[in-house]
């Protein structure tokens, strides 16, 4: 593969004093050009990753090329490489968005003249042209990660690292960032890497996704291999009379092994697809259970998880989170 | 996205060479004014509480003019190297508290993501103290003179004053950026700086070094080089031009820059710990 602005990762370790391995020998690979999202729950090492690769954070073990360059020995050449938004938007309060931009493109070298062209641009790309020179303090979340993206691109990085990119930002300026990284990816060639807690986020951006669970990479692949792994959909119903639970799970056993299910339901994974649902409504029909409600779920990425963790990704970063102290422990 | 598309990546289009720390100084430089200038609030306990305790001594401690040996008849003019001293300490806690909240928030990751070098780093984010301390400088000098201070140096002792104000302002403001950069927490900071504070009552600031009776206090006053600084900004109201004064003053300011300059730098590199 090209790897001038791709991605390799091997064997990659971080300890911490007092503490677990937080990414605990992980490999991967990001071909150029691709998105690549890091999917986990919280404390699962996704943090911990990205300050390695882009150079914050030595690795305990393990080597790692970002943009063909080792993230030990030539990190001025990663950084160079490489454009970073991480987990807090990390702004000044008192500077406005074009002192921002001023401040940064100056930091990466820009020409005068080219700083206040790009920083222009970059703030009119991201939405913030009526808001450039007002105080960062009084920025939205949505606005403040928007230009942290902008800040990110300043000096045209071949990689972009986005921590949690839309962690905590309302569905319209969700969308507008998903929009904006696909843009970037599809017209300029940038390799993305974008950590998340979304599924929903994993599954509409990367091209491809790795699970990370307590540091290690629990599955790799596309969103679409991954569920076809998982395979098949899951029917869950729930019986009109709570009496008749049992029963109706006897009849769904028919069509495949239990899945989880919620309070009220029984679930089956269906060995044969969703083409066997009449099968299973004339079934249920025939043994004069009443149905209250009858639900079909595509296999998710939370599926996925599930399946190769036993936990839901939803919630489980909260439990571990608990369990063990908060164990992502990156620099502050 | 394919990595065709990435292949044809066109090279970037905007200009780029390395940015000088020169350059770099500047840009952190205008960033620490600016974030400086924009919060007034600061400058308010280090407005206020100098010159409220120069108040005070000035018109409680006027008696002590009348000891023999007393270099000068206004307690006000004497008393006023104690307050351009105390407006130093705030502006250690003002780069303290700055780069501490830069460690806090992430905006000292985002700076170590650019080819920032950390001599610039220092010497830009002391740039915000230094002003904090002319400001302070002036302002002293201006409530001073209007309520009957006089500078015996004349105008000249302005630009003195005002030099040996950011000069001072800048050595401690290197030690308050070695406890930021040790301790990345601004809370940490304030902690701190009374501790500072023992350092000025210790000093020769409400009465001359051979006028102080109780032996032990007056060792601790000529060893401790607070007294030497107070006595430099001291000078210049009430002697007019004290070469060996201000040579000490300019001296011991230097001594303390580089101490602190020293122990920031340790401290950065600890702090960053990227590759």
């Amino acid at each position: 593969m090209r790897t001038d602005n791709g991605i390799e990762v091997e064997d990659l370790v971080r300890e911490f004093k007092k503490g677990p391995r937080a990414v605990d020998g992980i490999d991967l690979t990001v071909a150029p050009g691709e998105i690549y999202g890091f999917l986990g729950p919280n404390g699962a090492g996704k943090s911990t990753t990205v300050h390695m690769l882009t150079t914050l954070l030595p690795p305990t073990a393990g080597t790692a090329r970002v943009a063909g360059h080792d993230i030990v020995k030539e990190g001025p050449a990663v950084r160079d490489a490489i454009g970073v938004a991480l987990q807090e938007a990390a702004l000044d309060q008192f500077l406005t968005a074009r002192e921002h931009m001023r401040l940064q493109a100056g930091m990466h070298g820009l020409t005068k003249a080219d700083a206040q062209r790009r920083g222009d641009e970059l703030i009119a790309r991201v939405g913030l042209s009526d808001a450039a020179d007002r105080k960062v303090g009084g920025y939205s979340g949505g606005m403040r990660r928007r230009l942290d993206l902008a800040l990110a691109l300043v000096h045209e990085p071949a990689i972009l690292f986005l921590d949690e990119p839309t962690t905590g930002l309302d569905v319209q300026s969700r969308t507008a960032l998903w929009d904006e990284v696909q843009r970037l990816a599809s017209s300029n060639g940038v390799t993305v890497f974008l950590t998340t807690q979304y599924l929903e986020e994993a599954d509409a951006l990367a091209d491809r996704v790795g699970i990370i669970d307590t540091g290690r990479i629990v599955a790799e692949g596309t969103p679409d291999a991954l569920k076809a792994e998982i395979g098949r959909p899951t029917v869950e119903a729930a019986p009109a009379d709570e009496a008749d639970r049992e029963r109706m799970r006897t009849v769904l056993s028919r069509f495949g092994a239990e899945a989880p299910a919620g309070p009220d339901g029984v679930a089956v994974r269906l060995d044969e697809g969703t083409h066997e649902l009449a099968e299973v409504v004339r079934a249920l029909d025939a043994e004069n259970l009443t149905i209250a409600n009858l639900e079909i779920h595509a296999p998710t990425l939370d599926d996925v998880f599930l399946a190769k963790t036993g936990r839901r990704l939803e919630g489980a970063g909260d439990e571990e989170a608990q369990a063990t102290g908060e164990h992502e422990a990156v620099p502050a | 996205m394919s990595a065709d598309a990435a292949a044809v990546r066109a090279p970037a289009a905007v200009g780029r060479e390395r940015s000088s720390s020169l350059a770099q100084v500047g840009y952190l430089a205008q960033r620490s004014i600016t974030r400086t200038l924009r919060q007034p609030i600061m400058f308010v306990p280090s407005l206020v509480f100098p010159l409220f305790l120069l108040a005070v001594n000035s018109s409680g401690l006027s008696a002590a003019t009348n000891l023999p040996g007393f270099p000068t008849d206004s307690y006000l003019s004497f008393a006023l190297g104690l307050t351009f001293m105390q407006g130093a300490l705030f502006a250690t806690m003002g780069a303290g508290q700055s780069i501490a909240q830069d460690i806090q928030h992430g905006f000292f990751d985002r700076l170590q993501l650019t080819p920032l070098r950390s001599n610039a780093l220092i010497a830009g984010q002391l740039a915000g103290a230094t002003v904090q301390g002319v400001f302070q400088a002036v302002t002293y000098l201006i409530v001073a003179l209007a309520f009957g201070a006089h500078l015996e140096a004349g105008p000249a002792g302005v630009l003195v004053l005002i030099a040996l104000s950011a000069m001072v302002g800048l050595a401690f403001g290197s030690i308050g950026l070695t406890i930021g950069l040790r301790t990345g927490n601004g809370e940490a900071v304030q902690g701190v700086f009374p501790l500072l504070f023992v350092l000025l009552f210790l000093s020769s600031g409400a009465l001359p070094r051979d006028l102080i009776a109780t032996d032990w206090f007056q060792t601790v006053a000529t060893i401790n080089p607070v007294s030497y600084l107070i006595e430099g900004f001291r000078s210049l109201f009430i002697t007019g031009w004290d070469g060996e004064a201000l040579a000490l003053a300019f001296g011991v300011s230097v001594g303390i820059l580089a101490v602190g300059m020293w122990a920031a730098t340790a401290a950065l590199r600890t702090r960053m710990e990227r590759t």
